[in-house]
């Protein structure tokens, strides 16, 4: 039986698995991706020791950093169950079921949708939740980022470098985020900020061709082919339906990241911590594997 | 062997990343177009796949959207 079971490979699993990794604990992380969020982010320029670094390449160094302790990696699995009976978890993904001693949750956030109707049907097909990975296929094109906090700042700012016009929607009076990128996106000229606005569809044929959307009460459509969501973010604790949770559904954790269920251990963006940052979510990983480490000196399983 | 396989993708993004690296690990020859920079490429690959996401991987006509390893592997007969 495995010692420890890390789900999600963002910045909060990937130390995770560094620490367990280097106490030699017999550890598998099972992960839809590599470097989650932290690989869709632009510029980041907060996490220490990098005064600038792309999302992409911090992700690739995270994916360098756990190859270098030969971690095994069940990459492109998702986790959809997690019990506990009697001293042992069993975690059951899409393809297969696993046994271990310990679990670290740290499968993080996932990008709220807009619930408005064409949503479905353009998605990829001009509709997108990431502008790092996608922005450069809309060059020359008019754009609308829907949202007001820091992801929607984020991608209007990667965006004025590609588009021939970025629309900033928001449903809120003004923009909410850091007041340095408030600032770098309400002077550029390329954007136009529409406060108070709903988008009600997306529209188009193939292709996105336009959203409509809804101030002071009048429905217009606006003319633009490329649509990042930027709406704000949902915890991925589904699957953990005996773990208990806050009104926001993140994982509730102690200063120790012990959640309600010995054994079950949760980190990063998942869990109730506040703040959520790369670096925030990479320290609790690592508290959370020495957690677990303690744990399995305490208790004799 | 000897599949063609074309990788359509962009620098900012991480899947094109392991896509490509998942080629070279399996000692895949392919030829990479940067759809940011190559606008008629960048056609193409939206003509091809339908979609506009990337990566896009055309190994031997079959059309893979997204770093779908096993869809990948398949193609390739991994
Ligand atoms: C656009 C954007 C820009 C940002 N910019 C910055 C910045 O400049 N600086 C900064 O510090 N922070 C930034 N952040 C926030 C930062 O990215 C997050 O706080 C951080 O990535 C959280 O790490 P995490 O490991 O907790 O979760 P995540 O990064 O969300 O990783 C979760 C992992 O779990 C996997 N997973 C999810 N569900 C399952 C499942 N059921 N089974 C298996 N695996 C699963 C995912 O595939 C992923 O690998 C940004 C976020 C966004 C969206």
């Amino acid at each position: 039986m495995l010692e420890l079971i890390i789900i999600g490979a963002g910045p909060a699993g990937i130390t995770a698995a560094v620490y367990a990794a280097r106490k030699r604990m017999s550890l598998l992380v099972i992960s839809k991706d590599i470097g989650g969020q932290a690989a869709w982010s632009g510029d980041i320029e907060n996490y220490t020791g990098y005064q600038f670094i792309s999302g992409p390449e911090l992700a690739d160094k995270f994916a360098e950093h756990i190859g270098k302790y030969g971690v095994n990696l069940k990459e492109q699995e998702a986790v959809v169950g997690l019990k506990k009976s009697g001293d042992i978890i069993l975690v059951k993904t899409g393809k297969s079921n696993y046994e271990t001693k310990t679990v670290i949750i740290a499968s993080g956030k996932r990008s709220r949708e807009l619930g408005v109707p064409g949503e479905k049907e353009f998605k990829n097909k001009g509709l997108t939740y990431c502008a790092t990975c996608d922005g450069p296929l809309f060059s020359g094109k008019p754009v609308a980022v829907i949202g007001g906090g820091n992801s929607a700042l984020d991608a209007a700012l990667q965006l004025v470098n590609i588009a021939s016009k970025v629309y900033l929607v928001n449903i809120t009076s003004a923009l909410s985020g850091d007041e340095i990128m408030r600032q770098k996106v309400e002077s550029d000229q390329k954007v136009e900020l529409l406060n108070d606005t709903q988008v009600t569809a997306i529209t188009g044929d193939r292709f996105v061709k336009g959203i409509k959307i809804k101030r002071a009460g009048r429905e217009e459509p606006l003319a633009v082919e490329g649509i990042f969501v930027e709406v704000g973010l949902l915890p991925n604790s589904e699957f953990a339906t005996d773990v208990e949770k806050n009104k926001l559904l993140e994982i509730q954790v102690n200063s120790r990241n012990e959640t309600n269920i010995p054994g079950v251990f949760a980190a990063g963006d998942v869990t109730d911590v506040p703040e959520k940052q790369i670096i925030i979510a990479a320290g609790e990983g690592s508290k959370a594997a020495l957690s677990a480490f303690r744990y399995l000196a305490q208790h004799k399983i | 062997m000897g599949k063609k396989v074309t990788v359509y993708s962009t620098t900012t993004c991480s899947y094109c990343i392991r896509a490509k690296q998942f080629l070279n690990e399996n000692n895949i020859i392919f030829e990479n177009f940067d759809v940011s920079a190559d606008q008629e490429k960048a056609q193409e690959m939206i003509q091809k796949s339908g979609q506009m996401g990337v990566p896009v991987l055309d190994i031997d006509g079959q059309i893979i959207v997204g770093f779908d390893k096993e869809g990948i592997k398949k193609a390739l007969g991994l």
